[in-house]
């Protein structure tokens, strides 16, 4: 697998993370190319359901960043991130999905160098866990009832 | 006006949705004057040849419970769902994989490995698995297929409408059923039952603030028969629940569990209760979360304890 090279979801609240990521663009740091960043309005709004989709139609990792704690522009969504991210785990880890692949980052919108860091440091630790669509389990393939 | 004709089948399930069937009391009087059942292997003596023979649309309505789980579930349902003008995936095993989907945690291996090596009360020192073929003296012997992954009835064949419930409560059965009698179908794919919403909405019990601090499982403790299931700390699973059952567990002091499938417009209810559930956890400290978090034994069996098939994930990834 050394032409490996995953695919990587990041959601980015919009207030700090999307502006971090921003300030590595214009400050132009080089990092992965991997990120595939999607806008959200707060860590809080992305829901369990939106890492599951993406690991479930493709995505080897999902990153969400979000708000330093304390630092949310809703107050406190970024705290329900907080809470969820270890049960998400929890769970993925039960169905077969290493817990490595979801990673929660606090990014502010001054923290570009960190936005690129988080970056490079994720899209390497899923390029070492490989692929996640290998192993016996295809989504949906008709085959598998063939075992 | 001629009879309607009715099909009942059960494919892999606990027979919990016939005896739901029956459970309509003496309104079945009601159905036996404008339906004649079919097929129903429970109740009646009709051969799967016998259906076989039928035109194809000649049934008016099949109800279907059961989850996808050999080659003989995927068989008949393709049969009637050729010979049926309405399919209808009847209980939660139907449409979404319920209680027998749990085996997506496992493959067909280490299912085939617990119960005809590991079991104690199993004596195989030969080894032997069920083959799809044997031949004996005889002639040759088969059984149905046994597949890697369970599946719904919608994964399967095309689905018109589903009865949620584990299982369907009576007036949920008639609630269908009514519908059919009377010409009043809703549109296609329709989760049929009394409500969209949360099954809170129907709750009698008094609701304040959601914090929580710890969970505990039913046996740990006795609950306030009046307030919050939920808020008390026990996993009550209504605030991603369908309602239209009437809130029975909650009233008999158990957390519901989910049976009623997601509510209007959610997939993956599991994802869904969980991202509720832990917003309501009362820590903002990452190791006081983590704590709260280890009283939860089985998170992914107990978020998609009805419906792991129907998830977005549909089974574990087995390694």
């Amino acid at each position: 697998m050394n032409n490996f090279e995953p695919k990587i979801v990041a959601f980015c609240c919009n207030w700090c993370s999307y502006a971090g990521a921003d300030l590595a663009g214009t400050s132009r740091i080089q990092y992965s190319p991997n990120i595939r960043v999607i806008r959200v309005m707060c860590s809080g709004r992305v829901n369990p359901l939106f890492v599951l989709k993406a690991l479930s139609i493709g995505a080897d990792g999902v990153l969400i960043l979000g708000c330093h704690p304390g630092d949310c522009h809703y107050i406190e969504g970024n705290y329900k991130t907080l809470r969820r991210i270890p049960l998400l785990k929890k769970m993925l880890q039960q169905l077969g999905i290493e817990e490595e692949r979801v990673r929660l980052e606090w990014v502010s919108a001054s923290e570009g160098a960190k936005f690129a860091e988080v970056a490079n440091s994720f899209t390497q630790t899923i390029r070492n866990l490989g692929s996640n669509s290998s192993g016996p389990f295809k989504q949906n393939s008709e085959e598998e009832k063939d075992g | 006006m001629a009879k309607l004709k009715i099909a009942l089948y059960w494919a892999a399930s606990c027979g919990g949705c016939e005896i739901a069937t029956l459970a309509i009391g003496d309104k079945i009087l009601k159905l036996a004057e404008v339906a004649d059942i079919v097929f129903w292997p429970v109740g009646i003596d009709v051969k799967y040849a016998d259906v076989e023979k039928m035109p194809d649309q000649s049934i008016d309505v099949c109800l279907f419970n059961g989850a996808i789980r050999t080659s003989e579930n995927e068989h008949i349902a393709k049969l009637l769902r050729a010979k049926s003008k309405i399919m209808i995936a009847y209980g939660s095993c139907a449409y979404e994989g319920c209680i027998p989907g749990l085996a997506n945690f496992y493959n067909r291996q280490m299912i085939f490995d617990r119960a005809y090596i590991e079991t104690p009360t199993t004596d195989n020192p030969k080894k032997i698995y069920p083959q799809t073929k044997v031949k004996v003296p005889e002639g040759e012997l088969e059984i149905p297929e046994f597949y890697d992954t369970v599946k719904t009835l919608a994964q399967t064949v095309d689905v018109d409408y589903f009865v949620p419930g584990c299982p369907p409560e009576e007036k949920t059965t008639w609630l269908a059923l009514e519908a059919l009698i009377e010409g009043k179908l809703p549109p296609k794919g329709t989760v049929i039952s009394h409500s969209v919403k949360a099954l809170c909405e129907e709750c009698p019990r008094t609701r304040e603030e959601k914090k929580v601090k710890k969970f505990y499982r039913p046996y740990e403790i006795i609950p306030d028969p009046e307030k919050c299931l939920l808020e008390q700390g026990l996993l009550c699973y209504g605030i991603a629940t369908r309602g239209g059952c009437g809130a029975l567990c909650p009233q008999a002091n158990m957390p519901c569990t989910g049976c009623y499938g997601p509510v209007e417009g959610v997939v993956d209810q599991g994802a869904h209760f969980l991202s509720a559930l832990a917003s309501i956890i009362d820590s903002n400290e990452p190791e006081e979360i983590q704590k709260i978090i280890d009283d939860i034994p089985d998170p992914a069996g107990t978020f998609y304890r009805y419906s792991l098939p129907d998830s977005l994930l549909r089974r574990a990834r087995i390694k």
